[in-house]
């Protein structure tokens, strides 16, 4: 976190602790404001001030802190360091580096009472000049660059809320975050390093319609349910339906410049294995290690809940900066609902009066508030930038008319569902086609139509008729056997079988099938709808039905998602199954 | 230390107490009472001039002139390595009449989190000899796989299993890496019956010598219960992360943990959250769960096997809920298969280890574990579906291939969940039942499975079966 500058500081006396929760006397302070609680300087931040007494929620485990104790305030909202060293960073939710507190604390344990800046203020970083004296610039303006990750270029901008001039002295080469590097002639002076408060958005001119998708490289996203870069989407379900998984293959797979993972609450080992694969991965668009362009914070269940409420702000603010730069961001947040109950656990040890199932009743108004910093933004600078936000949601009981999830699916335009049966019989990823819905889809047909092909939303809607057919087509099965359907139906529920094997279904754990480009997600369609023009042929001339379902080929199309070359593969396939067909007639 | 006569409120677990100095949250009270008895509690919220403390041991029997004594610390557990075979009661006092335990050191019972960026990933795999778990819902070295179960179901039974036949495979290939085997038994609130079954069983196979007990009883005080998963588990961190330990730490009943959350809540005139659960018991669930796990350059580690019943067998209820979003996966207790005699009576279609994927396959467990797995899921998925329609039309009027997957899901029961809690199964002869069922089903059917295994395997297994024709 920010090390904010300490010369107003005014001293106020703990009157009472409860958990995360501290009153104190005689502080004076402003709301949000930043404070060090106790002997051992815990991070707080005001949350409610009445009369001489003001609560604060504390970022650290409060044991052993009693009344009487100093509270020492900053006068600074909770802000974030913002400069060269985010990317291949991991991040506690007040964004303190972990591996530097594990340095510092010389634990494996977390200790309490450590503090640490956000980036790295003593590292030199080669600073490369785009202006020169005399260059009028104004606030947002990028004014040099640092080769931040072998992948990204850092752009150091005038900071928003700087007036801007002219450029008077340009410092070149190497420097730390902290030093002057441009001056301007109204005594501005700007560093690398930027400070922003987390629960202000940053400034930007206006935000646009989106109209590239975010790809994936899940076919049953891409194809059936894509996401806009700027867009919001929320990936509902209960436990052990694939959230994380999901998540993970976004973070890995999404050809976003710059992916902020948020672990919100979630496991511990999850986050490790993050940790310890991203770093091994490489990126699928520049074939450097995925680390370099990606930023995890990381709050696990069992770190203090005030900072599990803080870090999906934390999260945000770091995405709007790359935004500002010009990149496309995404963010995941697994997941949002740890963070509402993290708000609601606050809220209840304040006392506050308790909306829907006992979370507080701003509850809908904080998740907007958030959901909307998402977006495809003109930035102050004139350049184009987006941040996607994908927020996982943990329904208890995977009921979804529960309150996080019912407030979620009012603000986001994509609605990924997972289901606990699709996940049971290993359906993965366990995204449900029926319930699922992305109000993209139109506004992204244009992109797909010209950079992949022309029948792009043709042939996905001819997908989407087969298996809403045979949803109730399965009804009906259910109640007398599959063999009492008409002939043309059981070809259709055996094509809509291939649909969700061959295409929907997809192996995030095989090397190959884990990423599927939208060219191959089309091909394994084009594939299925071979078999189906020419099975509905062979079944108008006369060939039975039985005999249809069960060709040589047509198993071979499940095999299409793990095939490296997989454009030959189709064409051989397709020609195989016309072939097949035709034989029988 | 000063001693106060100052308690002007006792309300059912908690007492509250003027003071005149400070006291820090979450510190240790003495309380004595009229006739000599010393009563332990622990502050739970402390403002200026007046604390709340909750009594571990009840408070009947304090009266407002019983005296209160602060102690200045926050609750610590001793620790060494001699607590190995020995018995506790749910504070942690030894009730095995052996010797005072000397302690190595005095560990804070509140763990502090353990950085994740410290963490190391669990990826080693614990045979435990259930087919049902070995086999499709693999347990790691690290990981918290619960058990959700419910009233009248064996799961003491499966738990007791999974500790005496648990070993790790580098255990048996050289013992001398330093690293044994331990597990830690937390129990809060069961009957006095259970204690003696899983007592009689730690005794009857020597697993006791190798085992730390914590045992509150049905009859202890509730609140007691909020302590003893955390003596546990600081037991277990110190034996896993000090001393080299693989350290299993089977808690149960969590479902009665909750429960003294609850009662706690309630006596504070908290805001209720679901069925009056408190709003923090995800937070607090999770500072026990996460517990578990592995710490980059140490040997040990800390796995847990949380049990829990599910109030009406209903896994929606918060305590199994929220176990499932904490824990890696959970194992579930079925009653119809208890019913039908299966032993263990494993349900393994919405059981799930989360981490298996990574810890099994070639060089781990087995190259075709995995794709053996996953197949046997689908298949038994579909079984499932199908007898729901054969109770409608009749076995008859199905195809030939949908008979082939009903016969698939009857088999897989009895041959392979079926083995009895006294069989340990190794992981190879888990993967050949598997196979053996497998090749009931036609070649063309086994679509999840890597066509070179299919060679090596289904083959092979085809043609014992035509030379044994």
């Amino acid at each position: 976190m920010s090390q904010a500058t300490q010369q107003d500081a005014e001293t106020g006396v703990i009157e009472s602790v409860s958990g995360p929760v501290v009153t104190a006397q005689d502080l004076d302070a402003r709301m949000n404001d930043v404070v060090y609680v106790g002997d051992e300087g815990l991070m707080g931040e005001v949350i409610e001030i009445e009369g001489n007494v003001t609560t604060i929620q504390v970022y650290e485990e409060t044991s052993g802190v009693g009344p009487g104790e100093p509270v020492e305030n900053t006068g600074e909202p909770l802000s974030v360091d913002l400069g060269p060293g985010i990317l291949d960073a991991i991040y506690d939710g007040t964004q303190r580096p972990l591996d530097v507190l594990e340095d510092k604390m010389n634990s494996a344990f977390l200790d309490r009472g450590v503090d640490a800046p956000g980036i790295d203020l003593d590292k030199e970083w080669e600073f490369q000049p785009e202006v020169e004296a005399g260059d009028e610039v104004s606030a947002g303006d990028v004014v040099g660059i640092v080769e931040e990750t072998v992948t990204i270029d850092h752009k150091v901008m005038v900071p928003p809320d700087y007036e801007g001039g002219e450029v008077v002295s340009v410092e070149s080469g190497d420097h730390t975050v902290t030093e002057t590097v441009v001056e301007l002639d109204n005594g501005e002076e700007i560093s690398m390093h930027q400070e922003w408060p987390v629960r202000t958005p940053r400034p930007a001119v206006e935000k646009q319609t989106p109209t590239k998708p975010l790809i994936s490289g899940q076919r049953v996203l891409d194809g059936l349910f894509p996401i806009a870069k700027g867009g919001t989407a929320a990936i509902p379900g209960p436990f052990g339906s694939g959230k994380t998984v999901t998540q993970h293959q976004l973070a890995k797979w999404a050809d976003a410049d710059i992916v902020v993972y948020v672990g919100c609450g979630e496991r511990g080992n999850e986050m490790t294995e993050v940790i310890e694969d991203f770093p091994e991965l490489d990126d699928p668009k520049t074939g450097n290690p995925l680390m370099a362009r990606t930023c995890l914070i990381a709050n696990t269940s069992n770190m203090p809940v005030a900072a599990r409420e803080s870090c999906i702000y934390t999260g945000i603010t770091i995405a709007e900066f790359f935004r500002d730069m010009g990149y496309d961001v995404a963010l995941m947040a697994d997941s949002t609902s740890r963070w509402a109950e993290a708000m609601r656990e606050i809220s209840s040890r304040l006392e506050e009066m308790p909306g829907e199932e006992g979370y507080p009743a701003y509850l809908s108004a904080r998740l907007s508030q958030f959901y909307e910093r998402a977006g495809y933004f003109e930035n102050v600078n004139g350049t184009e930038g987006s941040v996607s936000v994908i927020g996982a949601v943990s329904p208890p009981g995977g009921d979804f008319s529960e309150p996080v999830t019912q407030n979620t699916l009012r603000i986001v335009k994509t609605f990924w569902a997972l289901d606990a049966d699709l996940a049971e019989r290993r359906h993965f990823p366990s995204i449900n086609w029926n319930e699922s819905y992305s109000l993209y889809r139109e506004q992204l047909d244009p992109w797909f139509e010209e950079n992949v092909t022309e029948d792009w939303a043709e042939i996905r809607q001819w997908a989407i008729d087969v298996l809403d057919e045979e949803d109730e087509l399965q009804e009906i099965v259910q109640l007398v056997g599959k063999d009492a359907l008409p002939e043309d139906q059981q070809l259709t529920l055996e094509i809509a079988r291939y649909l969700r094997e061959g295409y929907l279904q997809q192996d995030a754990f095989h090397p190959t099938d884990t990423f599927c480009p939208p060219e191959k997600t089309y091909a394994i369609l084009t594939a299925i709808k071979t078999y189906n023009d020419e099975a509905f042929d062979a079944l108008d001339a006369g060939v039975p039905v039985e005999d249809l379902v069960s060709l040589d080929s047509t198993p071979q199309i499940n095999r299409i998602g793990v095939q490296e070359d997989y454009e030959e593969y189709v064409e051989e396939l397709k020609d195989d199954i016309t072939e097949e067909l035709r034989g029988m007639y | 230390m000063k001693e106060y006569e100052t308690i002007n409120e006792i309300s059912g677990p908690l007492v509250y107490a003027e003071v005149d100095e400070p006291i820090g949250y979450d510190e240790i009270v003495e309380i004595e009472t009229e006739d000599g008895r010393t009563l332990r509690g622990q502050v739970l919220e402390s403002s200026d001039g007046l604390v709340a403390i909750q009594v571990f041991e009840g408070t009947s029997g304090i009266d407002l002139d019983a005296s209160v004594r602060f102690l200045g610390e926050t609750l610590k557990m001793p620790v060494t390595e001699d607590l190995l075979g020995r018995v506790m009661d749910g504070t942690g006092q030894p009730i095995d009449g052996g010797p005072e335990i000397v302690p190595e050191s005095r560990e804070d019972i509140i763990g502090a989190a353990i950085n994740p960026y410290s963490r190391e990933y669990p990826e080693e795999f614990i045979q435990t000899g259930v087919s049902a778990i070995d086999g499709m819902n693999t347990l790691v070295r690290g990981q918290k796989l619960p058990i959700f179960s419910a009233s009248g179901l064996p799961h003491n039974e499966l738990a007791l299993q999974i500790a005496r036949q648990a070993s790790v495979p580098e255990e048996e290939e050289d013992g001398e890496d330093g690293s044994e085997f331990a597990v830690i038994f937390g129990a809060m609130g069961i009957t006095q019956e259970e204690a003696n079954e899983f007592m009689d069983d730690f005794e009857r196979t020597g697993a006791l010598e190798r085992s730390v007990v914590f045992a509150n009883l049905a009859d202890d005080p509730a609140v007691e219960r909020t302590v003893t998963p955390r003596l546990a588990l600081t037991t277990a961190e110190y034996l896993a992360f000090e001393k080299d330990y693989h350290v299993l730490v089977i808690l149960t009943d969590m479902t009665n943990y909750c429960e003294a959350l609850r009662e706690i809540g309630a006596a504070r005139e908290e805001v209720p959250g679901r069925r009056g659960y408190p709003g923090y018991m995800y937070t607090d669930l999770a500072t026990l769960y996460e517990r578990a796990g592995r710490i980059e350059g140490r040997e040990g580690s800390v796995t847990q096997l949380p049990i829990l019943t599910m109030p009406g067998d209903d896994d929606t209820h918060p305590i199994p809920d929220l176990t499932g979003y904490i824990t890696e996966g959970q194992i579930y207790v079925d009653r119809d298969l208890n019913s039908q005699g299966v032993q263990p009576p494993v349900n393994v279609l919405p059981s799930l280890s989360r981490l298996m994927d990574d810890g099994i396959g070639e060089g781990l467990t087995r190259g075709d574990h995995g794709d053996v797995a996953d197949q046997m899921y689908a298949a038994y998925a579909e079984g499932e579906d199908l007898r729901d329609l054969v109770n409608i039309v009749g076995r008859e009027a199905l195809s030939d291939r949908d008979n082939k997957y009903l016969d698939f899901a009857d088999d897989f029961e009895t041959e392979f969940i079926d083995q009895g809690f006294d069989t340990n199964r190794e992981l190879d002869d888990t993967l050949d039942i598997g196979w053996d069922l497998l090749s009931q089903l036609p070649k063309e059917e086994l679509n999840r499975i890597d066509e070179e295994l299919i060679k090596e395997y289904y083959d092979a297994s085809e043609e014992v079966e035509a030379t044994a024709d």
